[in-house]
């Protein structure tokens, strides 16, 4: 493949929650729970931020970081399981709002949390036939868990966008296959506010079979094995199971140290992988390799082979905020403003 | 509001779109066709240029808003300001990501993209320009501060 991630940029929402505070409402050890889950903190979005929002934002980075002039933008894509419309597009919205309108094509991607990682996939489709010289793969979701449930934990905001092309690439994909299945392991049905999950069923037939097949038909694809990458990076719905599942594949903390993120911002869904490989990309040298494998329930994995190239040396990753920067700090939230940001409280009428 | 109207506002509440005049150089917010900073308004016909505020400004002056409008009780306390964009325009716009004891005159911020109201549960959600502080964010790279 000739194509690869041009420039790319992340943005999380400023606030932030504790499990122990969540916890201290519902009557349980939240301590306990955020150490099961391995989650620190998670991110919790403005009430007049979203989806769009958030991914105007990432993208606008990317923009500038890369200075791309976003009308030779010929696709922009958004994953994400909350889009703020059920219907009219997510997509047409930021292209407006980054100044690519209007000869691009603009559309939404769902497929739980790995739809960022297949609209990469679609514009690499795009930019290997030439059909365009550059596509955008945006994933973000402000994510809901329902009141009290382990979700709640973990549900988080923010988002990634990656510009991808043939031209001034500084991370080269190699390879992408992908493992999909029908896996009924979380769902959330129309017109349901929150989502529905099968509790641990969401672990072993579920994250684990799909990410682990997808790795290893990738690296049986690429002729790679785990010694092969400096850095991994997969989906990470909690800092726990990416963790195990890099173990399972034979991968060290030390190839994880920087794809994972979750512990500090939470489970941003279709953002999460994606703000991962964000993170790595802000650290990487040129030459090093990526893997990065994405997990959407459902169920689907897609798995990339990346690596970084001379081009990195030229790029000017200062012109944007780091995803450490969002890392740390923040503003700490209580559960009563917590709840009223994210509209869990009833005002009254219909 | 009306749909149409604000969409017909699109350019300048998403991208700061606003108009230079190319004889005097001054810049308006919203755009202008005819500059009434010249003194024979015609010369500015046909000179006049779209120009993309760069979004950077400083905060000239803000309110505290307590007791908000409808539709954005959800919000209160929020700050209301007027900010001189570094192109000269003086925008009014809200200020987020910072706790109103911390605005100050002379705050530098930067535009950022923001939902400003939904026309109720099943109506239209308006989205547009607000203002947060500059990031004093570390580059890629370095040591984490928090």
């Amino acid at each position: 493949m000739d194509a690869g991630v041009v420039s790319y940029g992340a943005y999380v929402p400023k606030y932030r929650i504790a499990p122990t505070e969540i916890g201290s409402v519902w009557g349980a050890d939240g301590a306990a729970m955020g150490q099961g889950l391995y989650i620190v903190q998670k991110s919790v979005p403005s009430p007049d931020e979203d989806t769009i929002t958030i991914s105007t934002e990432a993208l606008r980075q990317a923009l500038q970081r890369g200075r791309i002039d976003p009308q030779s933008i010929g696709a922009l894509y958004v994953g994400s399981e909350s889009h703020p419309y059920a219907v009219k597009p997510t997509a047409t919205i930021v292209a407006q709002a980054v100044g690519a309108t209007p000869h691009l094509t603009a559309a939404d991607f769902e497929f739980a949390c790995k739809a960022g990682t297949a609209a990469i996939q679609t514009c690499l489709g795009l930019v290997g036939a030439r059909m365009i010289d550059l596509g955008v793969a945006i994933g973000t979701d402000t994510s809901q868990g329902a009141p009290g449930d382990a979700l709640e934990y973990s549900a988080s905001a923010g988002g990634a966008a990656f510009v991808i092309g043939r031209t001034g690439v500084i991370a080269r994909i190699h390879h992408t296959v992908s493992y999909t299945t029908d896996t009924p392991d979380f769902w959330r049905r129309e017109g349901q506010r929150y989502p529905s999950h099968s509790g641990r069923f969401t672990g072993e037939p579920a994250y684990f079979k799909h990410v682990t097949e997808c790795a290893h038909h990738l690296m049986e694809v690429a002729k790679t094995t785990p010694a092969s990458y400096q850095h991994v990076v997969f989906h990470q719905p909690n800092g726990k199971f990416p963790q195990r599942v890099g173990k399972q594949l034979g991968f060290t903390d030390d190839q994880m140290r920087y794809g994972l993120v979750t512990p500090f911002i939470g489970n941003t869904y279709s953002g999460a992988a994606l703000i991962g490989l964000a993170n790595v990309l802000d650290h990487a040298d040129p030459g090093e390799r990526i893997l990065m494998v994405g997990y959407g329930s459902g169920a689907g994995s897609d798995a990339f082979d990346i690596e970084t190239t001379p081009e990195l040396k030229r790029f000017d990753r200062a012109l944007g905020p780091s995803v450490e920067s969002h890392l740390h700090g923040g503003t700490f939230l209580n559960y009563a403003v917590y709840a009223k940001f994210r509209g869990k409280i009833h005002m009254g009428g219909t | 509001m009306s749909i149409a109207r604000f969409w017909r506002a699109t350019p300048q509440r998403y991208n700061l779109g606003a108009s230079k005049c190319t004889v005097c150089q001054q810049v308006y917010f919203p755009p202008r066709t005819v500059c009434p900073n010249c003194t024979h308004h015609r010369e500015s016909i046909g000179k006049m240029q779209p120009l993309q505020l760069s979004g950077d400004g400083e905060v000239i002056s803000y309110t505290i808003v307590h007791d908000a409008a409808e539709g954005f009780e959800m919000q209160v306390p929020y700050v209301l300001a007027l900010v001189r964009t570094d192109e000269g325009p003086v925008l009014t716009g809200a200020v987020v990501d910072v706790s109103p004891s911390e605005v100050t005159i002379g705050l530098r911020v930067r535009a950022t993209f923001r939902k400003l109201r939904e026309e109720g549960k099943a109506g239209v959600i308006h989205y547009g320009y607000k203002f947060a502080p500059r990031e004093t964010a570390p580059a890629p790279g370095a040591p984490p501060t928090g």
